[in-house]
C-alpha cells in the first residue's frame, strides 16, 4: 500500500489536489444545493418550532464543521510539530479562514434561531460559550500566523495554539453533556437516537447538507494549501533572490 | 414557490441570506488570493528563468 506520506511532498500535493479539485467542488455544489433547497423549500414547518426549523439545515452543518476543521487542524499540526512534514502546516493555515467561517456562521444563524425560540439572541450557556471561544481562538490563530514572518517559527506557535484551543474545540462539542444544563439542546442528529426522532422529512436533506460542507471544507482546504505551497515556494525564491 | 414561513419570515430570511454572504465571501477570498498569488508565482519564475 502507497504510504500517505508522499502527499507531504508538494509536487505530489499538487499533482493529486490538482485533479481532486474540480470533483469535490462540484459535488460540493451539488449536495449543499440539495440539501438546502429541499430543506428550504420542500419540508414543512415544525409543530413547535415553526418555519424557524429550516434554518437546521445551515446551522448543523455549519457548526459540525467549524468544530471538524479544528480538529483537522489539530492533526495537521501534530504531524507538522512530530514529521516537520510543510504540507500539513500550511494545510492547517488554509484550513483556519473555512473553520473561523464556519463557527460565524453557527453563531449568527444559532442567534437568529435562538431569538424567537428562547427570547434572547445569546446566553452564556456552555456550547454558546465554548463556541464564542473558538472563533476567538480560530481568529487568534491566524493572527499569529500574520504576525511572524519566519513561516517555521509561525508554524511551530501556531501549532501549540491549536493544540490549546482544541479543548474548546471538544468542549464545543460535549459542552451539553459535560454540564447538562443551558439553552442549546444536545447535538441534533444523537437526538434522534435518544427516543425524540428528528423527521425523516428533515434528516434526509439535513444529510445532504452535511454532507455538501464537509466536501466544500475539502475543496476549500485543497486550494487554499495549493495557494499557500506556491505562495511559501514564491517566498523562497524571493529570499534566495535577495542572497544573491 | 415561496414557502409560507410564517411570523419566522424575518428570522429564517436573514439566517439565509448571511450564510450565503459569508460563503460566497470565502469562496471569492479564496479565489482571489489564489489567482493572485499563482500570477505573482508565474511572474517571478519566468524573469527568474531569462
Amino acid at each position: 500500500m502507497a504510504s500517505i506520506w508522499r502527499y507531504a511532498n508538494p509536487r505530489k500535493f499538487m499533482e493529486t489536489s490538482g485533479w481532486l479539485l474540480p470533483g469535490v467542488s462540484i459535488l460540493a455544489a451539488l449536495c449543499i444545493a440539495t440539501g438546502v433547497i429541499w430543506g428550504f423549500f420542500f419540508t414543512g414547518e415544525d409543530y413547535r418550532q415553526g418555519s424557524t426549523v429550516k434554518i437546521v439545515f445551515l446551522h448543523v452543518p455549519a457548526a459540525l464543521m467549524a468544530i471538524n476543521a479544528w480538529l483537522m487542524m489539530l492533526v495537521a499540526s501534530l504531524i507538522w510539530l512530530i514529521r516537520r512534514h510543510h504540507v500539513s502546516a500550511l494545510a492547517a493555515k488554509a484550513a483556519a479562514p473555512v473553520g473561523v467561517t464556519m463557527t460565524l456562521i453557527a453563531l449568527i444563524t444559532g442567534a437568529v434561531w435562538g431569538q424567537p425560540m428562547w427570547g434572547t439572541w445569546w446566553a452564556w450557556d456552555p456550547r454558546l460559550t465554548s463556541f464564542l471561544i473558538l472563533f476567538l481562538f480560530y481568529l487568534g490563530y491566524i493572527a499569529l500566523w500574520q504576525a511572524i514572518e519566519d513561516p517555521d517559527t509561525a508554524a511551530d506557535l501556531t501549532s501549540v495554539l491549536c493544540l490549546v484551543g482544541s479543548v474548546f474545540a471538544l468542549l464545543s462539542r460535549y459542552a451539553v453533556n459535560f454540564w447538562n444544563q443551558g439553552l442549546h439542546q444536545g447535538a441534533s442528529l444523537s437526538v434522534v437516537d435518544e427516543g425524540a426522532p428528528m423527521d425523516i422529512a428533515y434528516r434526509l436533506p439535513l444529510y445532504f447538507a452535511m454532507a455538501g460542507f464537509a466536501l466544500l471544507f475539502i475543496a476549500l482546504l485543497l486550494a487554499g494549501t495549493r495557494t499557500e505551497i506556491r505562495a511559501r515556494r514564491m517566498q523562497a525564491l524571493l529570499t534566495r533572490e535577495r542572497m544573491g | 414557490m415561496m414557502p409560507e414561513l410564517g411570523p419566522y419570515a424575518a428570522e429564517v430570511g436573514l439566517a439565509y441570506a448571511a450564510t450565503g454572504a459569508l460563503l460566497a465571501g470565502l469562496i471569492a477570498y479564496v479565489l482571489i488570493r489564489a489567482r493572485r498569488v499563482r500570477r505573482a508565482l508565474d511572474e517571478l519564475e519566468s524573469r527568474r528563468g531569462k
